[in-house]
C-alpha cells in the first residue's frame, strides 16, 4: 500500500469520518448514560458494527429484552444491506479474509462512498483500506465517548440528534448526485412516510420494500415507453 | 442490570446476522448484476434509501406532541441550511446535533 493511496483514502474517508466522529463520541455517552460498561462501546462498534442497530441494541440490553426479539430487530433494523450488494463493487475485492472483511463492514456509509460516482475507479485495496478506516473512526469515537461519558451529566440530552444529522447530509449529498431526478426522493419520502403510518414497528423493511418495488414499476414503465418509441 | 454474558449473546446474534445479511446476498445476486434493470435499481436507490433512513431517525417525532418535536424539527433545519449554504459535512452535524443538544437540554418539555 503506497503513502499516496492511505493519503487518497484519508481525503475521501473525511468527511464521513468527520460525522462519525461526533457521532461514536455521543454513541459512546449514551452507552455510559444508559447504566452499561464502558467496554460496551469498543464491543458493539467492533463487532456489530450497523450504527442504528447498536442505537437500538443499548435500549433492548438495558431491558435485558429476549435474544429472540434482539434477533428479530437485526433482521428488520439491516434488511436494508440486503440491496447494498447489488451495487457494491465487492468483485474488486481479491481474497478470502478481505471479502469477509468488507462484507461485514459494509455500513451505509462505506455503500454510500463506493457505490457513489466518485468510487467508480476504486481498486479493491483502497475501497478495504476506506472501510477500514471508517470503522477506526466509528470504534474510536464510541471508546473515547464511553470513557468520558461518566464525565458528562445526564441533563444533557438531544446527543442522539448526531445520527439524523448525518443521514440528513447524505441524503442532501446524494440528492446533489441525482438533481435531475426528483422521483426518486418523493417515491423514498412516501414510501417512509406510508410505512410509518401503516408498519409503525417495521419501518425500515417495509418502506425499503416499497421503494423498491415503485422503483420496478418506474423501471417498466420507461421501458414500455421506449418500446411505443421504436414502434412509432 | 444486564449480565455480561447475556451482553455477549446479544452482540453475538447481532453480528451474526447483519453479517449474513451484508454478506449473503452477493451470492444470491450475482447473475442479476449484467442486467439493466439492477443497474438502474444501483444508481437510483442510494438517494432514496438515504431519505428513508432520515425519515426513520425522526420516527420518534411526532406533531401530535408539538412542544416535544421542537429540538429535533429546529435541529433539522438547522442542518440543512448549514449544509446548503457550506456544504461541509462536519459543519452541518456539528451544528445541528449543537442546537439539538441545547433545545433538548434547556426546553421543559423533554
Amino acid at each position: 500500500m503506497k503513502l499516496h493511496t492511505v493519503r487518497a483514502v484519508f481525503r475521501d474517508s473525511a468527511a464521513v469520518g468527520f460525522g462519525l466522529v461526533p457521532l461514536g463520541l455521543a454513541f459512546g455517552v449514551i452507552i455510559t448514560h444508559a447504566g452499561l460498561p464502558w467496554w460496551c462501546a469498543p464491543l458493539f462498534t467492533g463487532l456489530v458494527y450497523a450504527g442504528s442497530l447498536e442505537f437500538l441494541l443499548v435500549g433492548l440490553v438495558v431491558a435485558v429484552a429476549p435474544l429472540a426479539t434482539v434477533a428479530l430487530t437485526a433482521l428488520l433494523v439491516n434488511v436494508r444491506h440486503v440491496f447494498y450488494a447489488l451495487s457494491f463493487p465487492l468483485h474488486r475485492v481479491r481474497g478470502r479474509a478481505a471479502r469477509a472483511y468488507s462484507t461485514f463492514s459494509l455500513t451505509d456509509e462505506a455503500y454510500a462512498l463506493t457505490a457513489g460516482e466518485q468510487g467508480r475507479m476504486w481498486p479493491g485495496p483502497r475501497i478495504l483500506l476506506l472501510q477500514l478506516f471508517l470503522q477506526l473512526y466509528w470504534v474510536g469515537g464510541a471508546t473515547v465517548g464511553a470513557l468520558l461519558g461518566s464525565v458528562i451529566p445526564d441533563s444533557v440530552k438531544g446527543l442522539d440528534f448526531a445520527m439524523t444529522a448525518l443521514f440528513a447530509v447524505l441524503a442532501l449529498e446524494a440528492l446533489r448526485n441525482w438533481r435531475a431526478d426528483v422521483p426518486t426522493p418523493v417515491l423514498a419520502l412516501l414510501s417512509a412516510l406510508a410505512a410509518r403510518v401503516l408498519f409503525p414497528g417495521a419501518l425500515l423493511p417495509a418502506a425499503f420494500a416499497m421503494f423498491t418495488v415503485g422503483l420496478l414499476l418506474r423501471r417498466i414503465r420507461l421501458e414500455e415507453c421506449e418500446e411505443c418509441a421504436v414502434d412509432a | 442490570m444486564p449480565s455480561a454474558l447475556y451482553i455477549f449473546a446479544a452482540v453475538a446474534v447481532s453480528a451474526a446476522i447483519t453479517w449474513g445479511l451484508r454478506a449473503l446476498p452477493f451470492a444470491a445476486l450475482a447473475p442479476l448484476r449484467a442486467s439493466r434493470t439492477v443497474s438502474y435499481l444501483s444508481t437510483r436507490m442510494p438517494a432514496g434509501v438515504m431519505v428513508i433512513l432520515l425519515v426513520y431517525c425522526l420516527r420518534g417525532t411526532s406533531l401530535d406532541r408539538p412542544a416535544a418535536a421542537i429540538a429535533p424539527v429546529a435541529a433539522l433545519a438547522a442542518t440543512v441550511v448549514l449544509h446548503l449554504w457550506r456544504r461541509n459535512a462536519l459543519l452541518s452535524i456539528m451544528g445541528g446535533t449543537c442546537v439539538s443538544v441545547v433545545l433538548a437540554s434547556t426546553l421543559p418539555f423533554h
